[in-house]
C-alpha cells in the first residue's frame, strides 16, 4: 500500500465524521421548518378553537309593559322600551342572594351588553309575549365566557372574574342555565369592541370589495402590459427600463406603497379614505409586477411557430397577439394573477396607511365605503387586551388562511394541469 | 353624478356605440349583403367607435379627477373674505378641513358653528355641485362628439381595423408605462414630503440625531428644534432586528437549500417544497401574531427562568419571527444559485475522492457564492421593509442598544405609528413618516439594485 | 454491402454480438472487470462487458456516440453513485480488491482512482489552491512547505508549471482550455493515484492542446495505469496499447491498439475503424 493511500485511510474516520454532521445540520434546517409550520398551525388552531364556540344563558324575563315603559297596546313602540331595567330585574329575580349595589353591578357585568338587544328583538319578533314571563337565552359577557372555555382558576392573569362572580357562574353551571353553541354570528357579525358581538362579516366583505377592485384593475393592466413588452415592444432602452421599473418595483417594501397610495391616491386625487376603492388600486399597483412577470413568462412560453402559423394565414401581429398567443398563455396569466391575488389578500401594511384601520362596525355595501379587511381585522383584534380577542384573532386568521389555501392549491392544481403541453 | 355612476354611464355608452358602429358600418356597405366590400370587418368598426366613445370620455375624468380638488379649494378661497385669504398655508388648511367637515355636518352642528364658516361650507358645497354637474356635461358632450367624429369618416375603404390597432397599440404601451408611473409617484410621494419635512428639520439631525420622539416636539411648539426627530435609534433598531432575522434565515434557509438539493429523496423533496409555499405563503399579520402573542410570551418566560430581565416587545421575538419568515426566500434563492453551478465541477471534485459535504463547502458554495449573496441581499431587503411583524410584536419606544432582549422600534412601525389615526396632514410628525418612507425606498432600492448586479454578473460566468 | 446497408443493419440490430472477440485479459492487470452489466433505470447500458486494464499501459475506449463508454469509465471510481437510477452489476476489482464491496469506502477509491472529464472543470479557485485541493481534503501534506512540494511536482508532472510558475495565484478559470485541462491533470496527479480515467480529454481543446495532452498521456503510463475514453481514433492509435471497441453496450472487440487498427476482427470494429459511421 503506497504512502499516500495510507494518508488517505488515516483521514478517512474524521472527514465521515463531518459528513454525518453537516449531512445531520441539514437535516435539522428542514425538520426546523416542519416543526415551525407545525407549530404555528396547531397554535392557531388551538387558540381559535374556542371562538367557535360561545356560551348563553337561559333568563327569565317577564316583559312587564310598565317595566318596558311602553304602552302595552302600541306595537310600534316595542322597540323603543327600556329593556336595561327588564333585563337587571330579571336577572336579580334570578339570583336573590346577590344584594347591595356592588355585587349587583358585578352581577350585572356577566351578562354581555348586547343581551338587551337579544330581548328586545326577541319581543319584536314574538310581541305575543308581552305581559308574559318567558325564557330568552342571551349571550354571557366575553370575560365569562372565555373564563368557561379556558382551564383556568379565578387570579390567574387576563383573568377579570372575582371570587364571588365565580361562584355565581358556578351556581348556572350547576342548575343547567348555560348553554355552549356553535358561534355563527362569528360568521354574521361585523366588528365590536365586545369579543361576544364581534364578528368577521364586515372584514370579509371589505376584502371581497377590495380584492373585487384589485382583480378588476391588475388583471387587465397587468395582461396589457405582458402583452405590450412581449409581443409588441421594440426592444430597446426604454423597453428595457420598464423592465428594470417593473422587476424593482416587485422589491419595494408593500409600506412604501401605502405612502404612495396616503400621498397621491387620497391627497392628491381626492379618493375617499378608508375604502375599499383606495385598498383596491393600493393593491393592484402592488400585485401588478407579480401578474406582469409571470403573464411574460406565460406569453414567451407560446412557441414561435403557433405565431408563424397564424401570420401565416394572413392575420395582423395585433390578431395573433390577442387571438392566438392570448388564449394560449391564459392559463399561466390566470396562474400568475391568483398568486399575485393571493398576496395582495395577505397584506396589511399599506393599507395601514389609507386609513382601512379604522374600527367599523357596519358591514361595507359598496366599494366607496369606509371598510377593513381581514388582516387588518386580524391586527386591530391582536391589538385588542380582551382575552377573547385572542380567540377571535386565531378564528380570523383561520379563516384568510382557508382561502389562501383554496386560492394557492387552485394555482398549484392550474400550474400541474397545463404544465408543457407544447 | 359621482365619478363612479359616470364611469358606468360612460361603459354603457361605448356598449352601446359598438352597436352603433356596426350598423353604420353595414349601411355604409349599403346593408347586410354588401358587407364584403368594406375593407374591415363591421366588427372592428364598432369596436373603433366604442373605443373613440369611451377612450376620450375616461382620460378626461381622470384628468379631472386629478385637478378637481386643487382647483375646488382655489376657488373656494377666492370666494372667502380676504383675511382668510391672508392666512398662511398651514393655517388655512385647518381652516379648510374645518370648511369640508361642516359641509357634510347636520344641521344641529352648523347651528353651532363659526358662521364664518358656515358660510364656507355652503359655498364649497355650490361649487362642488356646480363642478359635479359641469363634468357630467362635458363627458358626455366628450363621448358623443367623438362618437360622432368617427362615425363621420366611415367609408367603404375606411381602414378601421388598422385605425383600431394603432388605438389598441397606445392602450397597451400606457399600460405597461404605469409600472414608470408607479414609481415615478413613489419617488414623488416620498421626496416633497421628505422636502417639506427637512425644511423644518435639517436633514443631519433627522440622519444623526440620537432622540427620537415626535410626540414630544408636537406638544411643545418648537417644532424640531428639540432634536427630537434623531433617526439613528429607528435606524440602530431595524438594524438589530434585520441582524436577528438574519442569524436565523440564512443558516436555516441555506441548509434547507443544500439538503435538499444534495441529499434529500424525492419523497422528503415533494413534502419539504408545500412545507416551504405554506411558510412563504402566511400573511405576515400572522407572523406578527404568532410572535407577539407565543413567541415573545416564550422568550420572556425562558429569559426569566434563566435571571435574565427581557422585555416583553424584546427585538429577539421580533427577530427570530421574521426570520422564519424569510427562510423559504433564501432557501428558494439559494437554491437557484446552487443548482447554477455546472455539475462538472461537482463531479471534478467527487471524482478526486472529496466527499459530499466537502464537495459542498469547498466547490458548489463558492462557486455559488455570487447567487447566494444576491439572495442575502434581497432577504435583508425584505427583512428592511417588513412592516406587520414588528408593528405587532416590536417596541414604539426608540431605544438605542444593541441587547436584543431589550424593545426597540424600527423604520417601518415608526411610519405605521406617525401615520394612523386621525391627524392633520401637513405637520411635521406625518411628514416624518415620508422622510422614513424615502430612507426605506432608498435602502431597499439600491440593496435591489445590487442583488441583481450581483446575480446577473454570476449568471453569465456559467451561461 | 453498401455503406447505407450496414447503417441500417447496426441500427436495427441485425448483427448479433456474441462475447467478446480479442484479448480481454491482461497478465498484469491493474483493474480487471468481469461480466458488468449497467443499468439506468430499466434501460441497459452496458451489457456483460469483461476486460483488463493493464498496469503502466494506456487502454483506450472507442466506440460510437452513446455506446456506454463514459458510463463504463465512471464504473470503475464508482462515479455512478452520484447517479441515483443507476446500477451497476458484475465483479470489479481494483489489485484483487472489490470495488462495490460495501465496506469499502468510495472515497478511498476515488483517490486511488482518479479522473479527468471531458471538459475542463477547474474549481474557481486560484491554480495553486486547485491543485492543493486534494491534498488538502486528503491530509497528504504534513505543511505548507510539503504543500508545496506536492503542488509544484504535480504541475510539472502535467507539463504546466513553466507557464504558471509566475501566476500561482491567479484563478484557474482565466487559463486556456488546453491548459485549464493540463490543470485539471495535475490536480488528479497531486492525490497521487494509481489509476487515472479519461473521459474524451482532449475532445474540447484545439488540436495544439491536443497533441500537449497526448504527449503528456504518454509520459504519465510510466507511473500511472490509464483507460482513456476517445472519439478519435487517430488519437486512440497514438496514445494506446490496446483498445477496446464498444457497441452499444456490448465490448465487441478488445486487443492491442496495432491489432485493432490495422487488422481488426470483427465487422462492426472494422466499419467503424474505416470511419463508416461513428
Ligand atoms: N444519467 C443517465 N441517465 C439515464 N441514461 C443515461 C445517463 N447517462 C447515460 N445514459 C444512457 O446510457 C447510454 C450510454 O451513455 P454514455 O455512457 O454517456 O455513452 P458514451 O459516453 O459512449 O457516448 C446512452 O444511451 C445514454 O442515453
Ligand atoms: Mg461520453
Amino acid at each position: 500500500m503506497s504512502d499516500s493511500t495510507q494518508k488517505v485511510i488515516n483521514s478517512l474516520k474524521k472527514r465521515h465524521r463531518k459528513e454525518k454532521v453537516f449531512r445531520a445540520a441539514g437535516a435539522t434546517a428542514i425538520g426546523f421548518g416542519f416543526l415551525l409550520v407545525f407549530l404555528l398551525i396547531t397554535d392557531i388552531i388551538t387558540k381559535a378553537t374556542p371562538a367557535f364556540k360561545q356560551n348563553w344563558i337561559a333568563i327569565e324575563v317577564d316583559f312587564q309593559p310598565d317595566l318596558l315603559g311602553i304602552d302595552g297596546l302600541d306595537l310600534t313602540r316595542l322597540p323603543k322600551g327600556d329593556y336595561r331595567t327588564v333585563l337587571r330585574s330579571a336577572i336579580f329575580e334570578m339570583m336573590p342572594e346577590v344584594s347591595g349595589r356592588r355585587d349587583k353591578r358585578s352581577l350585572f357585568g356577566l351578562i354581555s351588553s348586547s343581551a338587551e338587544f337579544e330581548i328586545r328583538n326577541h319581543l319584536v319578533a314574538n310581541p305575543a309575549d308581552l305581559g308574559k314571563k318567558v325564557t330568552v337565552w342571551v349571550k354571557v359577557d366575553d370575560d365569562v365566557d372565555s373564563y368557561l372555555k379556558d382551564d383556568v382558576v379565578v387570579g390567574e392573569p387576563g383573568i377579570r372574574i372575582s371570587e364571588k362572580q365565580a361562584t355565581w357562574i358556578k351556581k348556572w353551571v350547576d342548575s343547567e342555565l348555560i348553554e355552549s353553541r356553535w358561534n355563527s354570528e362569528f360568521f354574521s357579525l361585523g366588528d365590536s369592541r365586545e369579543p361576544e358581538s364581534a364578528g368577521v362579516k364586515g372584514a370579509l366583505t371589505g376584502t371581497f370589495y377590495t380584492m373585487l377592485v384589485t382583480l378588476v384593475l391588475s388583471f387587465p393592466l397587468g395582461v396589457a402590459a405582458a402583452l405590450y413588452l412581449e409581443e409588441f415592444a421594440p426592444k430597446n432602452r426604454w423597453t428595457d427600463f420598464i423592465e428594470v421599473n417593473i422587476n424593482n418595483l416587485a422589491a419595494v417594501p408593500s409600506i412604501v406603497f401605502g405612502l404612495l397610495g396616503l400621498a397621491v391616491i387620497i391627497n392628491i386625487f381626492g379618493l375617499p379614505r378608508s375604502t375599499p376603492l383606495v385598498g383596491g388600486i393600493v393593491l393592484t399597483l402592488m400585485t401588478l409586477p407579480t401578474i406582469i412577470i409571470a403573464s411574460r413568462a406565460s406569453i414567451k412560453a407560446v412557441p414561435p411557430s403557433i405565431r408563424e402559423a397564424a401570420m401565416g394565414l394572413g392575420a395582423s401581429r395585433m390578431q395573433v397577439a390577442f387571438s392566438h398567443v392570448l388564449p394560449l398563455a391564459m392559463p399561466g396569466i390566470i396562474t400568475g394573477t391568483i398568486i399575485g391575488m393571493a398576496q395582495a389578500l395577505g397584506e396589511t401594511a399599506p393599507l395601514l396607511m389609507i386609513g382601512m384601520v379604522a374600527f367599523i362596525v357596519d358591514v361595507p355595501g359598496g366599494i366607496t365605503d369606509p371598510a377593513t379587511v381581514m388582516p387588518v381585522q386580524i391586527y386591530l383584534w391582536a391589538d385588542s387586551p380582551e382575552r377573547a380577542f385572542v380567540a377571535k384573532t386565531s378564528a380570523a386568521i383561520l379563516v384568510l388562511l382557508g382561502f389562501l389555501l383554496i386560492m394557492n392549491s387552485f394555482a398549484a392544481f392550474m400550474r400541474k394541469k397545463f404544465e408543457k403541453r407544447w | 353624478m359621482t365619478s363612479s355612476t359616470l364611469i358606468f354611464v360612460v361603459l354603457f355608452l361605448a356598449l352601446f356605440s359598438y352597436w352603433y358602429g356596426i350598423q353604420r358600418s353595414i349601411k355604409v356597405a349599403g346593408g347586410a349583403t354588401q358587407v364584403k366590400k368594406l375593407v374591415s370587418l363591421p366588427r372592428q368598426f364598432g369596436l373603433l367607435t366604442a373605443m373613440w366613445c369611451g377612450l376620450p370620455a375616461l382620460i378626461f375624468l381622470l384628468v379631472w379627477t386629478f385637478f378637481e380638488s386643487t382647483v375646488i379649494e382655489a376657488l373656494l378661497v377666492q370666494s372667502l373674505s380676504v383675511e382668510v385669504q391672508q392666512l398662511d398655508q398651514s393655517a388655512l388648511g385647518l381652516y379648510l378641513n374645518d370648511v369640508r367637515l361642516l359641509s357634510d355636518s347636520s344641521a344641529e352642528v352648523l347651528q353651532k358653528a363659526d358662521p364664518d364658516k358656515v358660510f364656507a361650507a355652503e359655498k364649497l358645497l355650490e361649487i362642488n355641485r356646480d363642478a359635479a354637474w359641469l363634468k357630467s356635461g362635458l363627458v358626455l358632450i366628450l363621448c358623443l362628439s367623438c362618437v360622432a367624429f368617427i362615425i363621420s369618416r366611415f367609408a367603404v375603404d375606411f381602414r378601421a381595423r388598422v385605425y383600431l390597432e394603432k388605438i389598441i397599440m397606445r392602450v397597451l404601451l400606457a399600460c405597461s408605462i404605469i409600472a414608470i408611473l408607479t414609481t415615478v409617484g413613489i419617488v414623488m410621494s416620498v421626496l416633497f414630503e421628505s422636502i417639506q419635512f427637512f425644511s423644518s428639520v435639517p436633514p443631519w439631525e433627522f440622519l444623526f440625531g440620537l432622540e427620537w420622539s415626535p410626540q414630544m416636539a408636537l406638544r411643545a411648539d418648537q417644532v424640531g428644534s428639540s432634536g427630537a426627530f434623531g433617526a439613528v435609534p429607528l435606524f440602530a433598531g431595524t438594524i438589530l432586528i434585520t441582524i436577528i432575522a438574519m442569524c436565523m434565515a440564512v443558516p436555516v434557509g441555506l441548509m434547507t437549500a443544500i439538503y435538499l438539493s444534495q441529499y434529500a429523496s424525492e419523497r422528503l423533496r415533494s413534502y419539504a417544497k408545500p412545507m416551504l409555499e405554506v411558510l412563504a405563503g402566511i400573511p405576515t399579520v400572522v407572523y406578527g401574531f404568532f410572535a407577539a402573542l407565543t413567541v415573545a410570551p416564550f422568550i420572556r418566560d425562558t429569559g426569566e427562568a434563566l435571571g435574565l430581565s427581557v422585555a416583553s416587545e424584546s427585538a429577539l421575538a421580533a427577530g427570530l419571527v421574521m426570520g422564519v419568515m424569510i427562510i423559504p426566500f433564501v432557501s428558494s434563492l439559494s437554491d437557484d444559485a446552487i443548482n447554477a453551478v455546472p455539475t462538472a465541477l461537482k463531479e471534478g471534485s467527487l471524482g478526486m475522492g472529496a466527499t459530499q459535504s466537502e464537495t459542498i463547502k469547498q466547490v458548489l458554495l463558492p462557486a455559488a457564492l455570487p447567487g447566494i449573496v444576491g439572495a442575502f441581499l434581497l432577504a435583508v431587503s425584505r427583512a428592511v421593509g417588513e412592516t406587520m411583524i414588528v408593528v405587532m410584536a416590536a417596541g414604539m419606544a426608540a431605544n438605542l442598544t444593541a441587547n436584543p432582549l431589550d424593545s426597540v422600534t424600527t423604520v417601518t412601525v415608526q411610519i405605521v405609528k406617525l401615520l394612523t389615526g386621525d391627524q392633520e396632514f401637513n405637520t411635521p410628525k406625518t411628514l416624518a413618516a415620508f422622510a422614513l418612507g424615502l430612507m426605506l425606498f432608498v435602502t431597499t432600492l439600491a440593496l435591489n439594485v445590487a442583488a441583481l448586479k450581483v446575480v446577473r454578473k454570476y449568471r453569465e460566468q456559467y451561461d | 454491402m453498401s455503406d447505407l446497408s450496414i447503417t441500417e443493419a447496426l441500427t436495427s440490430d441485425d448483427i448479433v454480438i456474441e462475447g467478446t472477440v480479442g484479448t480481454t485479459t491482461a497478465e498484469d492487470a491493474k483493474m480487471s472487470m468481469r461480466n458488468v452489466n449497467v443499468f439506468y433505470g430499466d434501460k441497459q447500458a452496458i451489457k456483460n462487458v469483461s476486460l483488463d486494464l493493464a498496469r503502466n499501459q494506456v487502454t483506450a475506449l472507442i466506440g460510437p456516440s452513446g455506446c456506454g463508454k463514459s458510463t463504463f469509465l465512471r464504473c470503475l471510481n464508482r462515479m455512478n453513485d452520484t447517479i441515483p437510477i443507476c446500477r451497476v452489476e458484475g465483479e470489479l476489482k481494483l489489485e484483487e480488491q472489490d470495488i462495490y464491496a460495501k465496506k469499502l469506502d468510495p472515497v478511498l477509491l476515488r483517490a486511488r482512482v482518479g479522473m479527468v472529464f471531458q471538459k475542463p472543470n477547474p474549481f474557481p479557485k486560484s491554480i495553486y489552491d486547485n491543485v492543493a485541493y486534494g491534498p488538502r481534503i486528503h491530509g497528504l501534506a504534513a505543511n505548507r512547505a510539503e504543500l508545496d512540494e506536492i503542488v509544484v511536482s504535480s504541475l510539472q508532472k502535467a507539463g504546466l508549471f513553466g507557464e504558471v510558475k509566475d501566476r500561482l495565484d491567479a484563478p484557474g478559470t482565466g487559463l486556456s482550455g488546453g491548459q485549464q485541462q493540463r490543470l485539471c491533470i495535475a490536480r488528479t496527479i497531486a492525490v497521487s493515484p494509481e489509476v487515472i480515467l479519461m473521459d474524451e480529454p482532449a475532445s474540447a481543446l484545439d488540436p495544439i492542446a491536443t497533441a500537449v495532452i497526448e504527449e503528456l498521456i504518454d509520459e504519465l503510463k510510466e507511473k500511472y495505469t490509464i483507460a482513456i475514453v476517445t472519439h478519435s481514433m487517430q488519437q486512440a492509435a497514438r496514445v494506446s496499447q490496446a483498445t477496446a471497441y464498444f457497441h452499444m453496450g456490448h465490448l465487441v472487440e478488445m486487443g492491442k491498439t496495432e491489432q485493432i487498427f490495422t487488422n481488426p476482427t470483427h465487422e462492426l470494429t472494422e466499419n467503424y475503424i474505416t470511419g463508416r459511421f461513428g
